[in-house]
């Protein structure tokens, strides 16, 4: 990795541990809150950049993978096996400790998968699901690719919202906390809320390292040279269809774990969560961060979740979303964050429009 | 036997016999061009050896193995390399970068050692950088490699893809018209780049339009018209050639 993106990975730490402690010293820890959900939506971002900015393939069907990751969780942690308690596989599971005895809201006893074993079930069919989708849909290119995808997020969604066992349309409650280590937990416990907030931010920490990596190496380098001229990328030995199913599971990946982890720090999960307008907004801000460009991505992703979580959007808020991909659509193409933004928004004013580009 | 063997390969699109079972063989550590009028099937059939269009029949061998049918990146994994008469750089990366892509078949760090960039892998990118720097270093544009390829000039453009191809290393380099585009000064300096490449012992197959930079270069040359083969014979054998005359000079039957 280059130093000039250590630095901004410090950087990211120290915004990280200051905005923290100055919500501690003015006494308003609840946004740590909204920032701790908008940390798990960013995660789902940097992985789509991944695959939108740098390998150039476009997916309207990441809200699905989230969601993937975040129903089989919650199903898992919260679907009692005690009726099932005798049959052998139930009883197999059991003695390998993959399975825990706990109380649920109203004190009854539940047999139910342990968080951990949950979480890897959760993330290993998400992949499973990317290799099969992607296999066939990114053979497609643009407009097809993302009708295809479009296609992917609907079916998810169907499924969340007509399955009576994922709890049709009012979703997955009772989601129990996910013990990661003795001292760390993802809840939403009041008293859990600055630890939850670190959990959250150091798993986006680590996504953004691991992806800066990526891209500045050899496999970045093919992925760009796809987006940039497959053909080429091609005759220089880059098997272009690996590398794009590769990468989609990788940010599938990534989408899966925000659902996971943000499932059990909400105590569950809903339909919504599937719902095309998530993946449209996941998409939009890729876009408004200047599409191939991590940190972009990510400033984006934070802030206007955060907005929106916060109920600053107000009830428009997918409204906002769907008109801030028509602006940069049909404007600044580039997106909000780069170095030249300047220059882009100097040419939208009137009497000035294509000026710089003669 | 030779490095790369072409048998009665034909390729039909639609109702254009584009070529026409054509049949040669390119020796190990030579030079040989193909040459031929506009729409004469020599881009076709540079894309049939490379893996970009795949033969109606007939056979390509290289290094004694099947290569007809293959994906243009299998091919390249068997040891060729390509550039394209209209360069196909990788935009929004550096020249550098674009000679590295490159070196790609070089590598092996996947997406997970990539990811956690493990010392191998650091190791393998300093010897890519290195490597890519040493050809572009050959080729006299190691001055260029922080610039963005794409905003180079025509001539440097068509070194970095030199440069590029070469990066694979490959046993043989298909160069798709590499003086397209390029003034008679930048054409001379390409044609002894293209010689002393040979002199580095890799073997050369260069589809050219001017056929004064492929007189002078090589050492057999290929003459296909409409789909078919003319010629196939050393240079001083092809400018006396009649047919190859009355091709290029037009006749009325040509």
């Amino acid at each position: 990795m280059r130093s000039s993106a250590h630095l901004a990975l410090f950087g990211l730490i120290a915004a990280v541990i200051a905005v923290q402690q100055i919500t501690a010293h003015t006494g308003s820890g609840y946004y740590l809150t909204q920032l701790t959900m908008s940390a798990y939506y960013s995660l789902v971002i940097v992985g789509l950049c991944l695959l939108m900015g740098y390998a150039g393939q476009i997916s309207l069907g990441h809200a699905g993978f989230f969601a993937i990751g975040g129903y089989i969780s919650a199903f898992l942690t919260t679907h009692d096996l005690t009726p099932l308690k005798d049959t052998v596989f139930v009883a197999f599971l059991n003695k390998t400790g993959i399975l825990w005895a706990r109380e649920d809201l109203y004190g009854g006893q539940l047999l139910t998968v342990q968080p951990w074993p949950a979480c890897i079930a959760a993330v290993l069919f998400t992949v499973v699901v990317a290799y099969i989708v992607g296999g066939p849909v990114l053979k497609l290119k643009g407009h097809y690719l993302a009708m295809a995808t479009l296609g992917f997020g609907t079916i998810v969604y169907r499924i969340a919202l007509g399955t009576t066992a994922l709890g049709a349309a009012d979703g997955l409650s009772d989601v129990p906390p996910f013990k990661l280590t003795p001292f760390l937990e993802v809840s939403g416990e009041m008293s859990a809320r600055v630890q939850n907030y670190y959990i959250a931010w150091g798993l986006v920490i680590l996504a953004v390292f691991l992806s800066l990596n990526l891209i500045h190496s050899r496999i970045g380098r093919a992925l760009r040279a796809i987006h940039a001229a497959q053909d080429a990328a091609d005759a220089m030995g880059i098997d272009t269809a690996k590398y794009k199913l590769n990468i989609f599971a990788l940010s599938a990946v990534f989408a899966s774990v925000a659902g996971v982890f943000l499932t059990h720090y909400n105590g569950g999960i809903g339909p919504s969560e599937a719902s095309i307008m998530k993946s449209v907004r996941y998409v939009a801000i890729v876009a408004v961060g200047g599409m191939a460009n991590l940190w972009g991505a990510l400033v984006m992703g934070t802030l206007l979740n955060f907005l929106s979580l916060r109920g600053y959007l107000g009830s428009y808020d997918d409204a906002v979303f769907g008109g801030i991909l028509i602006v940069i659509m049909l404007f600044i193409p580039r997106g909000l964050l780069h170095t030249d933004i300047l220059r882009d928004l100097r040419a939208l004013l009137p009497g000035k429009a294509g000026e710089e580009d003669a | 036997m030779a490095l790369l063997e072409v048998k009665d390969v034909r390729k039909r699109f639609g109702g254009l016999q584009a070529v026409d079972t054509v049949s040669f063989a390119v020796a190990e550590g030579t030079i040989k061009a193909l040459i031929g009028p506009n729409g004469a099937g020599k881009t076709t059939l540079f894309n049939l050896i490379s893996g970009f269009v795949s033969p109606d029949g007939g056979a390509i061998s290289f290094r004694e193995r099947q290569v007809q049918g293959l994906r243009p990146y299998q091919v390249a994994a068997a040891g060729m390399a390509r550039t394209f008469q209209h360069i196909r750089l990788f935009p929004k990366m550096s020249s550098l970068e674009n000679v590295m892509v490159g070196r790609h078949l070089h590598g092996r760090s996947g997406f997970l050692a990539s990811m956690l960039s493990l010392p191998r892998t650091r190791r393998e990118e300093l010897k890519a950088k290195d490597k890519a720097m040493e050809l572009m270093d050959f080729l006299g544009i190691a001055g260029l490699a922080g610039t963005e390829a794409t905003s180079l000039s025509y001539g440097q453009q068509r070194l970095v893809e030199l440069a590029r191809a070469l990066a694979c290393e490959p046993r043989l380099l298909l160069l798709d018209e590499p003086a397209a585009g390029l003034n008679m000064r930048e054409t001379a300096e390409m044609a002894s780049v293209i010689s002393k490449i040979r002199d580095m012992g890799i073997t050369i197959l260069i589809v050219e339009h001017d056929v004064s930079l492929v007189m002078n270069i090589s050492d057999e040359i290929i003459v296909l018209n409409y789909g078919r083969k003319v010629a196939d014979d050393v240079p001083l054998a092809i400018q006396k050639n009649e047919d190859v005359i009355r091709i290029y000079l037009g006749g009325d039957d040509a």
